[in-house]
């Protein structure tokens, strides 16, 4: 159901399905605590997580963001498009989600060829607790990111607006997790 | 009754109640043994009575749920059980395999057969044949029940509690590969029971409270079914990987410190929402439900298993603490209160329902009843306590000043009497809920008057 039709059923209510919104507040829940427990164990060895963070690829990581952001945008159109459910519409919503899909595989791209790298060097997921860290985090929103591309992929198909708008709320997730991993890991 | 096959779940909670006899009286011989280590060293040793006490608890939950989803799914269902013939064999083959892993185990016989001796593993210990034919049984189960729902009406409480039960018996098949590395033994040893009783298991819970919710406070089903699915969600999400708290330490990467660590700590929150979903159920409920016993079990069953499961196992899940706690008589008092709270309390309370309906009578044994969940519930938590406080001892002498195991042991003596003496309440407990619900057939106390609710009208009893 759309946002407008649920809150004439349920004034002020949850927009959306509810178990989605559980998801979501799980998801920051959990990369929300790893972050905070990154940020406490940085305070015990301070020059070596900044040691390893300069053998990250910061350019990269900044066009991702950018990247997953801009798809986010898409995903947004698609969602605001399908609420109207005329025929054109859905050609749109198909197009936009395809430009969603299209920058996740962009993003994922740029990802891999990062993870190569750092293990090309040897930089693993033992080489220091900061790296620990990082592949953990971003691994698992890498994970999320593919399965973001795999559910906007089976919205596509219908292109029914419930559905679209589902699959919006959980890449918008995606892209705010990325939002304050990139600057935690990479730049603070 | 609504349905004539509700009344296999009379067999199933029949033989599960003697089993609890047996595994409450396993651990007061246990309890003893801790305190007089000689106690029947010959001819009942630790580690068999231990396995009885263990397993005899897995097995007779086991029948409870079974029990349970035969009472309840006729009625989600409205249809009766597709074949209560393949139901009683069930029975028989699991009632056949329990006995066949007691004997085995008493006197050891076919010592190093590969399909009728012992594996020599510390918990998925039975014999193969008594594996394949709890294969056998679940498939039974599942087959029956599924065609049952698929038949029938389609609800949300069966499917959850079909979800956790095809969960249950396809997770049990890691029992069967037993690998060389020790490690990869632990590991899948923790898919087995991890992923029961912090995972599916927690699906079957959730679905069974749900039932009992419906028909004892009359809520709306919509309502019921939105909690079940933010329970079902929440335990699934966190309940998965954190199995990863018990990699630690046999041997798997490190990583699983901190995956454990994170994910585990937030199973607290599927036991606070089944806490919260039953205690607002039944502020939200109209209905005046004559067995108030029943009620008590199940809001009993949510804050044990929330203080047991979810707080005394944030407790010691986090890493650094485990690093220390770890297999101290801490996690004896998590293990206790968590099985007590989440499972036997379940079942308990499902039964206090199901008995009087299938013997069709009221239910007249309330306030032995009710004594008996007091009594049963104080001993646990005095046990709990008792433990918690020598796991703390423990931890200190042994893991911190490096005192040798055994010195420690010693030490604890006083702490080991207090818990015998627990363990005395829980067995007389357990036997006065068993006497309660078979044999008595009249009320202690005369009940007061029905009382109107506050709009006149009195809710008739499901």
């Amino acid at each position: 159901m759309t946002e407008a039709t649920d809150i004439r059923r349920n004034p002020g209510g949850l927009p959306g399905e509810l178990i989605m919104w559980v998801l979501i507040v799980s998801e920051l829940a959990v990369f929300g605590a790893a972050l905070l427990i990154f940020l406490v164990l940085r305070l015990g060895d301070p020059q070596g997580f900044a040691d390893s963070q300069a053998q990250l690829h910061r350019l990269s990581a900044g066009i991702n963001t950018m990247v997953l952001v801009s798809s986010g945008f898409a995903a947004a159109l698609a969602a605001r498009a399908a609420e109207t459910g005329t025929a054109g519409a859905r050609r749109a919503v198909r197009r936009l989600l395809a430009v969603a899909i299209l920058l996740g595989g962009v993003f994922l791209l740029l990802k891999g060829v990062e993870y190569a790298d750092a293990a090309r060097r040897g930089l693993g997921l033992e080489a220091h607790v900061f790296f620990t860290f990082y592949w953990l985090l971003t691994l698992f929103h890498a994970a999320h990111v593919l399965a973001g591309m795999v559910i906007l992929s089976i919205v596509s198909i219908r292109a029914n607006a419930d559905a679209v708008e589902a699959s919006a709320q959980f890449w918008h997730m995606v892209d705010l997790v990325w939002v304050i991993l990139f600057p935690v890991i990479y730049l603070l | 009754m609504k349905y004539r096959t509700q009344n296999i779940a009379l067999a199933y909670f029949s033989v599960a109640m003697a089993l609890f006899a047996v595994q409450v009286t396993m651990g007061l011989i246990m309890g003893y043994i801790y305190v007089q280590p000689n106690f029947l060293s010959d001819s009942l040793p630790f580690s068999v009575v231990r396995m009885l006490h263990s397993n005899s608890l897995i097995v007779w939950l086991l029948l409870g749920f079974f029990g349970s989803a035969y009472y309840l799914v006729p009625e989600e269902a409205e249809r009766d059980i597709h074949s209560p013939t393949l139901a009683y064999l069930q029975l028989a083959i699991l009632v056949l395999g329990t006995a066949g892993v007691v004997v085995t185990y008493l006197f050891d016989l076919f010592n190093g057969n590969w399909l009728l001796g012992k594996e020599g593993r510390e918990f998925l210990e039975q014999p193969k044949w008594v594996k394949v034919g709890i294969v056998v049984a679940a498939l039974i189960f599942l087959y029956n029940v599924t065609l049952t729902v698929l038949k029938g009406r389609k609800t949300a409480i069966s499917n959850v509690l079909l979800l956790g039960l095809w969960g249950l018996a396809l997770l049990f098949l890691f029992a069967f590969y037993n690998p060389a590395n020790l490690v990869l033994d632990k590991q899948y040893w923790w898919w087995v029971v991890h992923l029961w009783v912090e995972g599916v298991w927690e699906l079957v819970m959730a679905a069974i409270l749900a039932f009992l919710m419906l028909k004892l406070t009359g809520v709306d089903r919509e309502v019921v079914e939105k909690w079940l699915y933010v329970i079902v969600a929440t335990a699934l999400f966190s309940g998965i990987l954190g199995t990863g708290h018990h990699y630690y330490w046999i041997g798997l990467p490190a990583y699983w410190q901190w995956v454990g660590s994170i994910f585990s700590s937030f199973e607290i929150v599927p036991f606070f929402a089944m806490m919260a979903f039953a205690f607002v159920m039944v502020w939200k409920g109209r209905r005046d439900h004559p067995n108030k016993a029943a009620l008590l079990w199940s809001l009993g069953c949510t804050v044990l298993a929330f203080f047991g499961a979810g707080i005394w196992g944030f407790l010691h899940t986090l890493h650094g603490v485990n690093y220390y706690t770890h297999g101290t008589q801490i996690t004896a008092a998590h293990g206790h209160l968590a099985f007590y709270g989440a499972y036997v309390c379940l079942v308990l309370a499902i039964i206090t329902y199901a008995m009087p309906i299938m013997r069709n009578r009221d239910p007249y044994n309330q306030v032995l009843n009710m004594a008996s969940f007091w009594l049963m519930s104080g001993g646990m938590l005095f046990m709990t306590f008792t433990l918690t406080f020598a796991g703390t001892v423990q931890t200190h002498l042994q893991r911190v000043n490096g005192e040798a195991y055994m010195d420690v042991q010693d030490q604890l003596a006083i702490f080991y009497w207090m818990r015998f003496g627990s363990g005395v309440a829980v067995v007389l407990g357990a036997l006065l809920f068993i006497y309660s619900i078979a044999v008595v057939r009249r009320e202690v106390f005369t009940p007061g008057p029905v009382q109107a609710h506050k709009d006149g009208h009195i809710e008739p009893a499901e």
